[in-house]
């Protein structure tokens, strides 16, 4: 059935949107942003800010943009006088019980009430000095949130999350009038899985991430797109950087997997990504002991071990390596007697109730789904039986090494104390490091990309396999992970036709069945 | 107890007719005295019919908006796919007004019956009476009211239910009323949905004022050409109305007139005028959200929903508080803005910062350490705070302020030049 259709002028701007969109929605797509604060689009809408109100042709009054439909012929303008006056009234009031601690506040420069106080409040406040502000003590809500009660406009947001997304109603307002502020349950704690999402709805510096505070002011940050590693969800995250040191990770919003969500377990998982005790230079064994070397040399005694070596190979790899990775080590052994396997860490599920289809999954971690679909089977302890007597085992970034017989080739990104009898070790980037792709439990493929440079000589591990895929005979090597996905899509059924420029950075589904 | 004053011969009492009579709360009492019959009448009529009976009757509902009570009703849906409840507004915070409190008290059976007869109209088979907390007597005797006619079986298979608020003025606001019923914090809520769409549990719902319900009963027996040709004025306000006086008159108290009666009457005769040695200084026609009448506003304000509109205030819950020329209306006008910033329910931006910070303005130009822009300030919040927010608590605490700073700013302006001693509140 086609989508029926209204018509609409915003600031000038004709849109035609669907039936039953809100206004504030509406806007976005004239290219308008109203300022608000209690509205989000992934809570259920309160509608008392204030903060949106436009003026609406043939409505004796302004209309709270976040709660009115648009309607055929609707003319909605956001910056009449009565509008921008209204507005300004808004965050006059909510700046005067305000501390103004910008400079303190882990908030500024990524704060709405600063944003929209720059974009249309007075320049100076009417309220007195004499006047008292509204004062509360700094409250610890939970394992990773806490609340300075004198810095919150009690849009709710917060609240609505608790209530509605997470169904565990432990947030409140409590008290009336200017003496309100957010109370939390006596008895409980804001320890909810998915509570620090609590932080990120806040829009200002009310609710702060333990984890985060001091850390960084937000305009030192660099920001990129990536996916969490922290299970078979794939939810999309923005990891924040500075100076090439991973500080924060924040859900990005992707209305087909997370939302504008992310739990807990996957925003505390980065410290990892920081590791300083990573491998910076390819190493080879010599005379007994690993020694470093340079990239021509280490592929060189690779191929040359492969070359040499009987039919029978084993690859064990990390279910957070690349689907781009997977594929080129898979190729190398076109053609031998290949077992690949993987292994996943479980885990227990903690689902976000009021979000269907979303939850920390069992299964910790992001490429399963793809590792199977390029080959790579689940029988973690059959692999490791056939290790023993295989010629060649290929580890790629998984830390159970196997006791074998035959010549060990690792590929991590730090080095186990079992790694070290390799006949050669080459150093790869992390999940941070490169640009990558991962195929989710449902069969989403969605990419990630670089957030920071790689330490020392450590390379993509797709651009390691594909140099070494080259100086076997297979083919050219590839230049960018782009192009290592395109010779994925030739080669893999699933993935036909999909290119990184078709995914996006919210990804496209895979022609695979949805995992059970 | 405190026993209601005998009748003026200038009222017109109908809800107030069995004022003082112990017997008329009891069930049996009340039939005696024709009680119940009217909700038998209804029963056999169809629901649709007495909805029209109560459009034609023109009655408007008295709890403050002065909606149209007929035209409220049928906006229930027709076609019953939900269960439909009744709540009854029987919250009465607004300050100033204290004749619901009565109707309960002397009357209770009349609102009983009223709310039967609104159930069977709007096909409701639960209603709820959502009474102030703080009226424990009212409580007691309606509860005792609910019991007996219940166990005399005059409700059928309709459910009462009594609800006690528990001390916020604004559960009175009818969504608020609704989210305190359902066991929440009352706060009102966005309207649409209005409360016939979706109202207490989500269900169609019609909110109706106590003294509106009691009302009801006198219409179905005695027609409602009967109850629209009780108007002295406007033709769109029709039947009798309580009018809660209190203040600098000397006989404060209820006093039942037909609307379009002149306040003038209403204070001077009814109420016995102003103290001795005292005159009119100004007057709230309609509890204390409503814009202040001078005296010459008072004096020529005819009492109906159009007549004191022409005023420049309302005719809202009819809880009319007179001033003599001893009040400090600086002073009065704190009072109320304080009691809004303790009430507001702190959703609406404008409402929780804006009642607070208009108090904190107020109390220090009484402290005598106001600033001359402080009232063009005031003026300016009151705009901010009017027809911006969920209610109209924030319109409610800025209708004084402007009204008052219109009509008696050289009061304002003697604390602020100091020619006033100042005054020092807690």
């Amino acid at each position: 059935m086609p989508e029926e259709l209204v018509n609409l002028t915003i600031d000038g701007v004709p849109v035609s949107v669907s039936k039953g969109m809100l206004v504030i929605e509406a806007a976005k797509q004239a290219g308008v942003l109203v300022p608000h604060y209690c509205y989000h689009p992934g809570l259920p809408v309160a509608g008392v800010c204030r903060m949106c109100l436009v003026e609406i042709e043939k409505q004796p009054k302004l209309a709270i943009s976040c709660a009115t439909q648009v309607a055929e012929g609707m003319v909605v303008k956001t910056q009449s006088a009565a509008a921008k006056s209204a507005r300004t009234g808004v965050l006059e009031f909510l700046l005067i019980n305000h501390p103004l601690d910008c400079p303190i506040c882990d908030q500024a420069g990524e704060c709405e009430l600063q944003d929209f106080t720059f974009q249309e409040g007075r320049a100076g406040t009417r309220y007195s000095p004499d006047y008292p502000k509204r004062f509360n003590p700094v409250e610890d809500f939970g394992p990773d949130v806490l609340y300075v009660p004198n810095r919150c406009i009690l849009c709710t947001r917060c609240v609505r999350f608790m209530e509605d997304v997470a169904r565990e109603p432990v947030l409140n307002v409590s008290e009336r009038g200017d003496r309100a502020y957010i109370g939390v349950h006596p008895e409980t704690r804001l320890d909810h899985p998915w509570a620090g999402n609590v932080v990120d709805l806040c829009p200002v510096g009310s609710l702060l991430s333990k984890d985060f505070l001091h850390k960084a002011r937000a305009w030192e940050l660099d920001k990129t797109a990536s996916l969490c590693t922290g299970c078979s969800q794939g939810c999309n995250v923005t990891l924040d950087t500075r100076e090439n040191v991973v500080v924060r990770v924040r859900p990005r919003p992707n209305l087909e997997v997370n939302r504008y969500f992310i739990c807990d377990h996957g925003r505390m998982n980065y410290r990892w990504m920081n590791r300083g005790d990573r491998i910076e230079a390819p190493l080879v064994k010599r005379g007994g002991e690993l020694h470093a070397t340079d990239w021509q040399d280490a592929l060189e005694r690779v191929t040359t071990t492969l070359r040499g070596a009987g039919p029978r190979v084993v690859s064990l790899v990390s279910p957070r390596a690349s689907t781009e990775a997977l594929f080129f080590a898979r190729e190398l052994f076109r053609g031998l007697d290949w077992t690949g396997a993987f292994q996943v860490v479980m885990g227990e599920e903690a689902p976000l109730a009021g979000v269907p289809d979303l939850a920390l999954r069992a299964e910790r971690a992001p490429n399963g789904r793809g590792a199977e679909l390029l080959g790579y089977g689940r029988e973690y302890a059959a692999a490791l039986a056939a290790a023993q007597s295989a010629a060649v085992v290929l580890v790629l970034d998984e830390p159970d090494i196997p006791v074998r017989a035959g010549t060990l080739i690792y590929v991590g990104t730090v080095l186990p104390e079992r790694a070290r009898d390799a006949e050669v070790v080459l150093p790869i980037a992390n999940v941070a490091e490169e640009d990558g792709s991962f195929v989710n439990r449902d069969g989403r493929v969605q990419r990630y990309a670089q957030a920071k440079p790689a330490p020392g000589m450590a390379r993509p591990a797709w651009w390691v396999f594909s140099e070494l895929g080259a100086a076997l005979g297979h083919g050219e090597p590839v230049g960018s992970a782009a192009e290592a996905f395109e010779r994925v899509a030739q080669a893999i059924d699933a993935l036909r036709g999909l290119s990184y420029e078709q995914l996006g950075f919210v990804g496209k589904p895979a022609a695979v069945p949805v995992a059970v | 107890m405190g026993f209601p004053h005998k009748p003026h011969p200038k009222e017109t009492v109908l809800l107030s007719r069995y004022f003082g009579e112990a017997d008329a709360r009891n069930y049996k009492g009340w039939v005696k005295r024709g009680g119940y019959a009217a909700l038998e009448q209804a029963r056999a009529m169809e629901p649709a019919r007495v909805v029209d009976i109560v459009k034609d009757s023109g009655l408007r509902g008295r709890g403050g908006a002065g909606f149209p009570t007929g035209l409220k009703w049928s906006f229930m849906p027709k076609e019953k796919k939900k269960p439909h409840y009744l709540c009854v507004n029987a919250d009465e915070s607004e300050p100033g007004t204290f004749k619901d409190r009565e109707i309960m008290r002397w009357t209770p059976h009349a609102l009983l019956e009223g709310t039967a007869i609104a159930a069977h109209a709007i096909q409701a088979e639960v209603a709820y009476i959502y009474i102030r907390g703080e009226f424990t007597e009212p409580l007691a005797i309606m509860d005792k009211a609910l019991t007996d006619a219940r166990s005399a079986g005059v409700f059928g298979k309709l459910k009462i239910h009594l609800h006690r608020g528990a001390g916020a003025y604004i559960c009175g606001e009818e969504t608020a009323l609704m989210s305190s019923i359902e066991g929440k914090r009352g706060n009102p809520r966005i309207k649409p949905p209005f409360p016939a769409a979706a109202g207490v549990f989500g269900m169609p719902t019609t909110i109706n004022n106590v003294e509106t319900l009691a009302a009801v009963p006198h219409i179905l027996t005695k027609g409602a050409v009967w109850y629209k040709g009780l108007s002295l004025s406007s033709p769109k306000s029709t039947g009798t109305k309580l009018f809660s006086v209190c203040g600098h008159v000397q006989q404060p108290g209820n006093y039942e007139v037909t609307l379009g009666f002149p306040l003038k009457d209403l204070v001077y005769e009814l109420c016995g005028g102003m103290r001795p040695g005292r005159t009119l200084k100004a007057c709230i026609p309609g509890g204390s959200s409503v814009p202040i009448l001078d005296r010459a506003e008072t004096e020529s304000c005819l009492l109906d929903y159009e007549g004191v509109v022409e005023r420049g205030s309302m005719l809202g819950s009819g809880g009319v508080i007179v001033f003599d020329d001893s009040t400090d209306m600086v002073y009065q006008i704190m009072r109320l803005a304080r009691f809004y910033a303790h009430e507001s329910c702190a959703q609406c931006t404008q409402c929780r910062e804006g009642t607070a910070w208009t108090t904190k303005i107020l109390e220090r130009i009484l402290a005598g350490q106001g600033k001359t822009a402080d009232l063009d300030l005031l003026l300016d919040l009151s705009e901010n705070m009017t027809g911006k927010t969920i209610c109209v608590l924030s319109d409610s605490c800025a209708a004084p302020v402007v009204s008052g700073i219109k009509k008696f700013r050289s009061e304002f302006e003697d604390y602020i030049a100091g020619r006033r001693k100042p005054v020092m509140v807690a």
